[in-house]
This record gives C-alpha cells, structure tokens and sequence, in this order.
C-alpha cells in the first residue's frame, strides 16, 4: 500500500508510465537547467530541486495566489492555457463538458461591486474529495497537489459531491485530443493537476505563464513554506482570502481583491 | 422463547402467473442491462446526470433499496430481539427480503459506476477514511450476517442461537443505514445535507420503507399461493407501519426545522420547502401528503385500514412518498448550488451561483427499475427453493395461545 502511494506520487500523472518518461521526471537536472533558462517568470530555485530531489516533499507547499483587481479578460486567457496544455475543451454540452478552470463573477447585490477570477482545484491541505474517495484513487502529495489516479477511479463521482469548489469534472464522454502526460478516459473523474508535469520538471502552471508571458502578474506561483518565495512573501504582504475559508478544508490557492 | 411449531414450506411456483412473474422481471432487468451498456459506451452523456448533478435517479433508487433492506429486517429483529413471536414465522422471509433489497440497490450503484469494470478495483483499494469504503464493508457483511441468520433460522440445530444472530444483525443493521445517511451526512459543503439528525432519519425512514414493501411481498406471496393470511398479523404490521411513517415525517421535520434556525442553511431550505418548482412540489404533495399523511389516513381508517387493499395501497403509497423523499435528499440537494460566497451573486459559464437543472432520462429509470426488478426476482426464486413461508398465516396459527403450545 505505502509503496504504491509512493509510486503513484512520482507517476500518477501518467496513466502510462512508461520508463523512458520516468527516467525522463527522475532526471530532472537537465529539465531544471533548461526552466531557469524561461523568460519572463519568476523562477524558484526550489522549484528545480523539486524535479532534481524527485518525489514530491512536504518540505513544500505549493500554492497560488491570484489577484481578483486584474483585468477580467486575463482569465479568459488562463483559460485557454489550460484547456491548450491539458487538452480539455472545446465540446458543445456545457453541462457535462469538462471543466477544470473557469472564470467565475461575483457582485456584491448591494453595492454592485464586481469581480472576476479563476476558481479551479484548491488543492486542499484537508481535501475532502480525497477523505471520501474509496479507492484512494484522489489523493494529495506531500507538497499539497491533489490528484486523480485514473488507474483506479472507479468513476463513483463521491469526490464531486464532497467538494466544496465544484472543481471536479466528470468524463461524460469518449476524449479526444489527448496529452501525452494527461491521459483522460471516459469514466472517471478529473481536475487542475496544478500542471504537476511542468512543476516537477521546475517549470510553472500553463496559466501562470500564459499570463506572465502576456505581461500579467495576476496570478502567482510557488512554495508557500518558503518563506522567501515571492509568493510567500505576497501573502505575508497584502490582505489575502481563500474561498470557502470557514469549511476549514485549507485551499492552497489564495485570492486577493475579492 | 416458544418453539416455533410453524410449517415452512416452499411455494409450488408452477402456475402460469409465477412464470409469467420471472419473465417480466426478466424483461426489466434485461432492459437495464441495455441501458447500462448504452451509458456505458457513449458515456454518462446520455444520461440526465452533469457535472453538477453528478448522482441521478439511479442513486435515487439505489440509496432506497439500500435504505429499505436494513428496515425490511425489522420483522425478523422485533421477533427475535424483542420476542415478539407473532412476528416470528415470518422472520425468515423478512431476512431474505432484506438480502434481496440490498443486492438490487448495489447493482444500481455499481453499474452506474464510470467504470464498473473496475469493481474489483474498488474491492482491493481500500481507503480507511472514506465513508464510502466503510459502506462496502457494511453491505458485505451485512449478506454476512443476515444470511447466517436465516440459516440459525432454518436450521434446527441452530434454532437456540437464533436470538443472539439476531440481535447481532439487529445492530448491524443499524449501523448500515447510520452509515447510508452518513454518506450525505459528510459532505460539509453541501448546505442540505450536513445535519445530524440525517441519520436517525434515515433509520426511521428505512423503518417505513422496509416494512411497505415487505408488507406488499407477504401480501402477494400468500394470496397468489392460496395460503392463508389472518387479519391479525397484517393488521400488526399495518400498526407498525403507521408508527413507523409518523416517526420518518417526525425526524423529517426535525430536520428542516433545525436547519430553518442556521442562517446559513436558509437558502437550501427556502429553495425545498418553497420555490423549489420539483422539489418542492415532491416535497409537499408526494412525501408528506401522499407518501405519508393519506397512507396514515388509509391506515387507520377503519373502512380502509381493515383491508388487505387499503393496507397494500398505503404501503404502494409509501414506497412512492420514499422514491420522493430520496429524489428531494440526493438531487435537489445537488440542484441547489454550492456556496462559493455566501451572500454573493455569483456566476461563470459553469453554472455558478444558479440552480442546476436535471431531468431524468429513459436510461436511468431502466436501470433503477432493473434493480427492483432484481431485488424481487431473488425474493421470488427464494420462496420457491427454499422454505421460507409458513404454510399458513391464519390467525390461529398466529395467536398468542397457539403459537405457545
Ligand atoms: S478543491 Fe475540491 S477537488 Fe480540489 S482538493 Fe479541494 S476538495 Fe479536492
Ligand atoms: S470518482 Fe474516482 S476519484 Fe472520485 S471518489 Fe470515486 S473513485 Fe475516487
């Protein structure tokens, strides 16, 4: 058991690992070399020894911090990322459709107030989905991505009903277009992977650098234990909030300007 | 305890109406099959259910069974934990009812799985933690242990244990729907159903459910079997019953009433009891008034409540209010949005902040009526291979004094 779950840690984003692509993750120097080389986005050292260290660790927690001030239209923009990195998208059944970032409008109905953001995964330090799921198929790394293991999802949909977010999708029908490192299948659940095949190669989510190489700072990522990450060190600085706050489920994704 | 002197036998089951009975069921369920396959190969997609309604009328109809099998067991408990022998011939018959119930609501579930070919997944991974795995355990060994029980039943031998087998189905029992209503029980984010007071009721209601349904089967094996059925053991079920509704609409109301007093539950409540269009009208007109209030009414009316075809009613009657009370439970509970900012509008183009339709398709109706179908295909294959009904139920047999000899 234990050693399945750690086998899962370093491969569960792959339904096919294959050795070549492990070798691939475990020789994660050259990849990091290459993500310190990215324009354009803060890097974290930490993030490039995620990939050299291996399995994931505790030692970190990822996280995001996303600013609601920003123009609505850069969400569109993460978006799309998402949907082009992970290849979800583009069906014409809104309600079973997948979706696993989506722009969300919220007005205060007494002042009018508005404001826009991403809600997707929040990766949950008590992540619900993964307390209910019988298989142990959603479950959390040591560094706080909480993940589908599509080789053991029965497809029960527990997980939907138990989050809070409304962040899981269910596959509704046959894929199309899949991504090498996200096998999709009908039939089982999936959600926002935080992009763990970029992170653990030292790289960003797709969002966050679509959106830095669009010129945004609107949403920030990096290792909320270190407290000299930027994003740390954001947090530390401006009046933070996290949806949902008061169900104690402990989201990994902060807010700002809601 | 009496010895129990009564003549089980099995039903001849050669008429024309036993078999054109197993080929109906047979029908049904072989349409569910199909459904089955059709969900399966192009997907939930043909189903109603969506991403935000991800659990439909299969699990309506599933969680019922589920829920109506614990309380189907009550005759066999009353008799052997409580002593109360005049329930006791047909102790038997109540223990296989309740296997049979609790199968055809798993074979809802597990068919309506993403991917039930991986059943054997879900019977080697355990997660501990998850109420939904403990829930698998609960139904296993709740065919464990009734059918140990049947067997300290049917069995001579055995016949001195039958009481503590009893008691300790009695307790499993309980413990299987706390863990049924517990699945909704757990989910903190869902405003309609994080109550306490969800599992009492949902004993109570498997009470009521169970013992509708058990009524109806006794009703139709004896008078289709030519055996006599006295008043006086039917007119003590149709009391129980009673008992049994007014306790389910008590927990009920309980429920509402609680959740009336948190603000934060205002809105799911507001959205049930009054502008929920279905849910609403499920709520009023078929739970509490046709599902529970008329049944009561037929029940202790003397002109109805003295017939076999004013107790069946109510008890059909039941079983309707109980599909209801499920359908308001697990879909409008869904349909209801999630509260991503309480006091905010909210919206997205994956439907934040607005109540999610659904509508039921053909497919998920044929699933759910298959696993009925099978839950009575069991029962009616059991009667007739094995002995499980008295050979006559007539008041004489059932009296106190007879029964004592
Ligand atoms: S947001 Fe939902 S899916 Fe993501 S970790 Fe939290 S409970 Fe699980
Ligand atoms: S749908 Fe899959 S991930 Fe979700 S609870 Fe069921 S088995 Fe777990």
């Amino acid at each position: 058991m234990t050693d399945r779950r750690q086998d899962d840690m370093s491969t569960v984003d792959s339904a096919t690992p294959d050795a070549s692509r492990r070798a691939f993750l475990k020789g994660g120097a050259a990849a990091a070399a290459v993500v310190t080389l990215a324009p354009g986005v803060t890097l974290y050292a930490t993030g490039a020894d995620a990939a050299v260290t291996g399995p994931a660790t505790s030692a970190k927690r990822w996280g995001m911090l996303i600013d609601a001030n920003a123009d609505a239209g850069v969400w569109d923009v993460a978006v799309a990322a998402c949907q082009k990195e992970q290849g979800w998208g583009g069906g014409e059944n809104p309600a079973t459709d997948p979706q696993w970032i989506r722009k969300v409008t919220v007005k205060n109905p007494k002042t009018g107030a508005t404001a826009n953001m991403p809600v997707m995964c929040q990766h949950c330090d008590e992540p619900p989905c993964v307390d209910v799921c019988p298989t142990g198929a959603s479950m959390k790394r040591a560094d706080g991505i909480v993940l589908v293991d599509k080789h053991i999802c029965i497809g029960c949909r527990f997980c939907m009903m138990a989050c809070p977010y409304a962040a899981r999708s269910f596959v509704h029908e046959p894929v199309q277009g899949q991504k090498p490192h996200m096998p999709r299948g009908k039939g089982t659940v999936e959600a926002c992977t935080m992009c763990v095949h970029r992170v653990d190669r030292g790289q960003q989510p797709a969002c966050v650098e679509a959106l830095a190489a669009s010129g945004s700072t609107a949403m920030m990522f990096g290792d909320l234990n270190d407290p000299n990450s930027d994003i740390s060190r954001a947090v530390s600085k401006y009046v933070t909030q996290r949806i949902r706050a008061d169900l104690n489920v402990g989201p990994g994704i902060h807010y700002r300007g809601i | 305890m009496a010895a129990d002197t009564t003549v089980y036998k099995e039903i001849e089951g050669k008429g024309g109406d036993y078999y054109s009975l197993i080929g109906w069921l047979g029908v049904i369920i072989a349409a569910g099959l199909y459904a089955v396959f059709n969900m399966e190969h192009h997907g939930h997609v043909v189903t109603g259910m969506t991403n935000a309604v991800v659990w439909g009328t299969p699990h309506v109809f599933a969680v019922f069974l589920i829920v109506a099998a614990s309380g189907a067991l009550n005759v066999a408990s009353i008799s052997s934990v409580f002593g109360k022998y005049h329930y006791k011939p047909l102790a038997r018959l109540s223990a296989v009812t309740a296997v049979a119930l609790l199968a055809g609501g798993l074979m809802i579930l597990v068919l309506d799985l993403g991917r039930p070919d991986r059943l054997i997944v879900a019977m080697t991974h355990y997660n501990f933690k998850s109420i939904f795995a403990w829930n698998i355990i609960l139904y296993n060994g709740f065919f464990v242990i009734v059918l140990a029980y049947l067997w300290v039943m049917m069995e001579r031998r055995m016949n001195p244990h039958s009481s503590k087998v009893g008691m300790a189905a009695f307790l499993w029992r309980l413990v299987l729907t706390t863990g049924t209503g517990s699945i909704f029980g757990f989910l903190v984010a869902r405003p309609g159903y994080d109550a306490a007071i969800m599992a009492p009721m949902f004993i109570a209601m498997s009470f009521s459910f169970g013992l509708a349904i058990f009524i109806l089967i006794v009703n139709a094996a004896y008078r289709s079997s030519g055996r006599p059925l006295g008043d006086k053991i039917l007119f003590k079920m149709r009391n129980l019953l009673g008992v049994f509704i007014a306790a389910a609409l008590y927990f009920n109301a309980v429920q509402h009433v609680t959740n009336l007093y948190a603000a934060e539950h205002g809105g799911v409540e507001a959205f049930i009891l009054m502008d929920g269009g279905i849910y609403t009208f499920l709520f009023w007109v078929i739970w509490v008034g046709l599902g529970s209030l008329f049944p009561l009414a037929l029940l202790f009316n003397p002109a109805t409540g003295r017939t076999s075809t004013g107790i069946n009613i109510a008890s059909v009657l039941v079983i309707l209010g109980g599909l209801a009370q499920m359908y308001i439970i697990i879909i409008g509970g869904q349909a209801f949005p999630l509260q991503l900012f309480p006091g905010m509008e909210v919206s997205s183009a994956f439907f934040d902040g607005s109540v999610h339709p659904y509508a039921p398709s053909h497919w998920e109706i044929m699933l759910g009526l298959a696993g009925m179908a099978a839950a009575v295909l069991i029962i009616a294959v059991a009667v007739k291979y094995l002995p499980l009904l008295p050979l006559s139920l007539s008041d004489a047999k059932v009296d106190p004094h007879h029964a004592k000899d």
